[in-house]
């Protein structure tokens, strides 16, 4: 990466002075209750579950003999090496999508930049089952793009076929992680540091390549860690596509096989545990020794332009462009939710508004349960995002990085493991009524909250990377005491990032299944995606559900639109 | 399990009487909530569950919607503390694992006119753990589009699927993920012998386009048309017609009846609800509710077929073809995870080896059907041999030293994975070399 960020933003004082407090009582206590929350819910639940891994089977001592078969295994490393590939490609892929629509939308006058931004966090909203159908009704093999294909030009396009399909689809699925926490960066930049550079003489695309994206690498290894990281330990996608060499679907087709106590299983989610720590480490090397820091606020980052007609016109081609292959898979929703019959076509053989009046007279509860459970889950996780990017950046603590560390490792934990942990542990635990806490609805937006922790943690920690502590220490010289100083200076100036996290966690947690099936106990506690579960087991339901991902798209759009013009108003009243 | 206590007696025969009266008769003792955890879909638990709450006035049936792994784990997590009364499923396996754990309490109906057996396969657990309150038949589900399109003749038998017309068009879902194909495996290997048996599993397998995940993966792709060829349990086509898929469906002329189960839940909070709403199930009233379109299943009481539409298949008066053989049930348990992971390593994991050299003899062989040539003919067979061949025995799956190393416990054999990376080597090499004798045959051919 270019010297010359660094050396712009030299005026601000190096990474090792920041770290002159101590650990002050408030931070140990913080420090405390981070700890607790994530030994009670993500340590003792995962570990009474994958423990297994390094038992001997006859006398159930340890045994480190289910990791040597998981190395002497050619299947297992051919998963492993398919699924740093695909990772590894999934981030080219995402970047590619993600940049063009962040620069244009920050750093031009841009019509409709906030409804850009709100529509290319849909595609993170991919409700199980009904997107997948979805996906393959547009572009499988005998979907509407090949069957159009197959007319007119004989050929067929195996997009959803393979290691590149599963490529071809998360990268759909997950460049919004990178478009929001990139964008947050690029409004967080110093304009001055662009000008600066522009009276040297640089411009156009050197401007943007040694200052401007330099600048706003928070967060872009933010984004692009959690996709590889997200990707590494997805299964939902290559299941879809029938992609089974791969680490991810190799544990959960094991986990899940009725009746059976392979290891093997355990294994590998540990490896996908350590693995996604160890790939976060790295990209905070990527980080380390850099100064991110700004000490300008308020003035809305980087100048916006106004583009040349031309230009503007080309820009705008390519951000609609981008979009339509992003939002595709909605597109096919949408039409799964009012159609009729769609079957070896490219288009409904009719149209109906009947799988809405169904999904309204059935299941409204699950539109309430989702609202209050995802929004709970989102507020925890920006809680205790903020207190760990805080944690980490701010105080002397030892440990502090761990803290971040372990709570990235949530995005490993298959949430099978992860919801047959919480009945293990907390099943046996009863409340004052006498019904058991695992039965308690709270249960289930703990699980959301540490399943999303991570996207929440990532975005606050980007957002804090890129305030100047001089900030803080000028307030602090006029007497702030230091709580104060971090309800009015800290917390204000993180509003965008804390926004961001927000949304990806209360966006994601919207639509989770896997550790959601395992927790709920009444309909009326279950959240929409386990309707939608319900509604997808039938032929008929599958309408139906599909009617409920676009109500849930809907929701998380409006609240996504709602938060983003609420920070952009934000940022406004403290300039 | 006789009426040893009084009220079970009282409650069975309250239970019979407000089933026949529809609901007239408020059954003693049964009230409160009755919790059941299901993978059955909402079209099968609503009619159910409205009919018995009808019936029985003042209870409520809780239904609890998990796919059968999640539901299995979730009655044997909760055990300290169980809330559930019922399991009601179809995997046969599921139930198996909850016997075994002890998980599930014994109770024997006194329902009249419900045979033992559908063809080879008993109806209930024999120690009368689970009760089957009805049967679906495995078949054949075609996309009616998809095959226009493709220009494929309908298929009828199982033997037609392995013909090369029909390559890269089937969709299956693994044994180890469906207690339902694991079933349909087993009639074939204990109907045809191991060896020949698994010939014709891997003789249609080559000719797979995925094997999916989940049971639902399968009608899931047939509707969509995503892939032409499903092998489904009937009620998954039926339910697909009903919802005005372009799909057909048909019995092979033998095929696999898999019974649909119940169990009491041990330690359930509402025993007496539990077994009234098992009773419920059998009644003539409960049994005719099968009948409907959106359940469509086969019941158990053969006299219920009266009511049928005409053209319902029967498995008790032969519109569906059962093989006339005992399924051994002994057999079958203790092979049951070895057959599961043969199946994962030797077609799951292989299937490209699989497909590729299934391709390459069915192409010799088209070309065959036009200019015959022996010595080609001589090479297809080996070729089909090396494809056919099997790592281990009918003995061998079912002794300590194999099927040891799948009970997850300490075993004389080697370790569940070290067996599953020898066999999936196995089949690699022979499905490489199937592929270069089929090349062999075709310069034969000329």
């Amino acid at each position: 990466m270019s010297l010359a960020a660094t050396e712009a933003t030299a005026a601000t004082p190096p990474a090792a002075r920041l770290r002159r407090w101590a650990a002050r009582p408030g931070e140990a206590v913080a420090f405390g209750l981070v700890a607790v929350f994530l030994i009670a819910f993500l340590v003792v639940p995962v570990l009474t579950v994958i423990t297994v891994a390094f038992q001997d089977r006859a006398t159930g001592g340890f045994t480190l003999a289910h990791v040597g078969d998981f190395l002497s295994n050619d299947l297992f490393m051919r998963s492993f090496w398919n699924s740093l590939y695909v990772s590894l490609m999934s981030v080219v892929v995402a970047s590619l999508i993600a940049l063009p629509l962040a620069y244009f939308t920050t750093r031009f006058e841009f019509r409709g930049a906030v409804l850009v931004q709100t529509l290319g966090v849909l595609p993170l909203i991919m409700p199980p089952f009904a997107g997948a159908v979805a996906m393959g009704l547009l572009f499988g093999r005998s979907g509407s793009l090949n069957l159009l294909l197959g007319d007119y030009f004989d050929i067929n396009i195996p997009f959803m076929e393979g290691l590149n399909g599963v490529i071809f689809v998360q990268s759909i699925h997950y460049f919004p992680f990178i478009l929001l926490n990139l964008s947050t960066s690029l409004r967080n930049i110093d304009r001055s540091m662009e000008e600066a550079a522009q009276n040297l003489g640089s411009h156009g695309f050197r401007l943007f390549r040694r200052i401007v994206l330099p600048l706003a690498m928070p967060g872009y290894v933010a984004g692009a860690s959690l996709v590889f990281i997200k990707v590494f330990d997805d299964l939902a996608t290559p299941l879809l596509l029938n992609v089974r060499e791969m680490l991810a679907p190799q544990a959960y087709l094991r986990i899940t096989s009725v009746g059976l106590e392979d290891p093997i299983g355990y294994v590998i989610s540990v490896v996908l545990i350590l693995f996604s720590v160890l790939s976060l480490w790295v990209s905070s090397l990527a980080l380390r020794g850099r100064d991110y820091a700004t000490v300008q606020r308020g003035g809305g980052g980087l100048a916006r332009r106004r583009l040349p007609r031309g230009q503007a016109l080309a820009a705008y081609a390519l951000i609609l462009t981008i979009l339509a292959l992003v939002l595709a898979p909605h597109l096919g929703l949408f039409l799964l939710s009012i159609a009729t019959i769609w079957s070896f076509a490219p288009l409904p053989d009719g149209y109906t508004l009947a799988h809405y009046t169904r999904v309204f007279a059935e299941s409204s509860q699950y539109i309430t349960n989702t609202l209050v459970y995802a929004g709970l889950a989102g507020l925890i996780d920006v809680v205790i995002g903020t207190a760990i990017a805080y944690l980490v950046l701010r105080t002397r603590m030892v440990g502090a990085r761990w803290l971040d560390y372990l709570a990235m490792s949530a995005l490993a934990v298959p949430g099978l493991v992860l919801g047959i942990g919480y009945l293990r542990t907390y099943f046996g635990v009863t409340l004052p009524d006498g019904t058991s806490l695992a039965a308690f609805w709270g249960i289930i937006v703990l699980a959301l909250a540490v399943r999303r922790l991570p996207y929440a943690l990532r975005a606050c920690t980007a957002a804090l990377q890129q305030i100047s502590s001089s900030l803080e220490e000028a307030a602090e010289n006029l007497g702030a005491r230091r709580l104060r100083v971090v309800r009015r200076i800290v917390l204000p100036l993180m509003a965008g990032g804390i926004a961001a996290g927000f949304v990806t966690s209360f966006a994601t947690a919207a639509v989770e299944l896997s550790a959601t099936l395992m927790l709920v106990q009444s309909n009326a506690d279950a959240p929409l995606a386990y309707g939608l579960y319900v509604f997808m087991q039938s032929p008929a339901g599958r309408g139906a559900g599909a009617a409920l991902g676009i109500i849930a798209v809907v929701i998380v759009g409006l609240s996504t639109l709602v938060s983003h013009l609420v920070t952009a108003r934000g940022g406004k009243e403290s300039a | 399990m006789r009426f040893t206590q009084p009220v079970l007696g009282r409650r069975a025969l309250a239970a019979a009487a407000a089933a026949s009266l529809s609901g007239a008769a408020r059954a003693q003792g049964v009230s409160g909530k009755v919790t059941v955890v299901t993978s059955f879909s909402n079209d099968v638990t609503a009619p159910f569950k409205r009919a018995f709450e009808a019936a029985h006035p003042g209870t409520t049936l809780e239904v609890q919607s998990r796919n059968t792994t999640a539901g299995v784990r979730f009655v044997q997590e909760t055990r300290s503390n169980n809330a559930v009364d019922l399991f009601w499923a179809s995997a046969p396996d599921a139930f198996e694992v909850l016997k075994k754990a002890g998980l599930l309490e014994a109770y024997r109906p006194q329902t009249q006119g419900i045979p033992d057996t559908i063809g080879p396969y008993a109806i209930n657990d024999p120690e009368g753990f689970v009760t089957g309150f009805a049967a679906s038949g495995y078949g054949i589900m075609w996309n009616e589009r998809y095959m226009r399109a493709n220009r494929l003749p309908e298929p009828k038998e199982w033997a037609d699927l392995a013909k090369p017309a029909y390559h890269d068009h089937i969709i299956i879902t693994a044994p180890s993920r469906s207690g339902t194909t694991h079933l349909t495996v087993e009639t074939i290997l204990q109907g045809e012998g191991w060896e020949k048996g698994w010939a014709t599993i891997k003789g249609f397998s080559g000719n797979l386009r995925q094997i999916t995940e989940r049971s639902f993966g399968v009608p899931d792709a047939v509707n969509s048309g995503q892939v032409g060829i499903g092998i489904v349990i009937d009620f998954f086509a039926f339910s697909a017609q009903g919802a005005g898929f372009p799909v057909k469906f048909a019995y092979p002329s033998v095929t696999t009846v898999v019974p649909a189960n119940i169990a009491v839940v041990k330690n359930a909070p509402n025993t007496a609800g539990a077994r009234a709403f098992i009773d419920f199930l059998l009644s003539v009233q409960g049994q005719e509710i099968l009948l409907e379109p959106t359940i469509r299943r086969l019941p158990v009481n053969p006299a219920v077929y009266a009511k049928a539409p005409p053209g319902y298949p029967n498995p008790f008066n032969g519109t569906i073809g059962l093989p006339n053989f005992r399924f051994d049930l002994g057999v079958s348990e203790r092979r049951y995870a070895v057959v599961d992971a043969l199946y994962d390593q030797l077609v799951g994991t292989n299937l490209e080896g699989l497909k590729r050299a299934t391709k390459a003899i069915g192409d010799v062989e088209t070309r065959l059907a036009r200019r015959d040539n022996p010595q080609a003919r001589a090479l297809l067979e080996e070729a089909r041999a090396l494809i056919a061949a099997m790592p281990v025995t009918a003995d061998e799956a079912a002794s300590d030293a194999v099927a040891g190393s799948f009970s997850g416990r300490g075993g004389p054999g080697p370790r569940q994975a070290e067996l599953e990376q020898r066999w999936a080597g196995f089949a690699r090499d022979k499905y490489t070399a199937a592929a270069a004798k089929a090349a062999d045959a075709a310069k034969a051919a000329g």
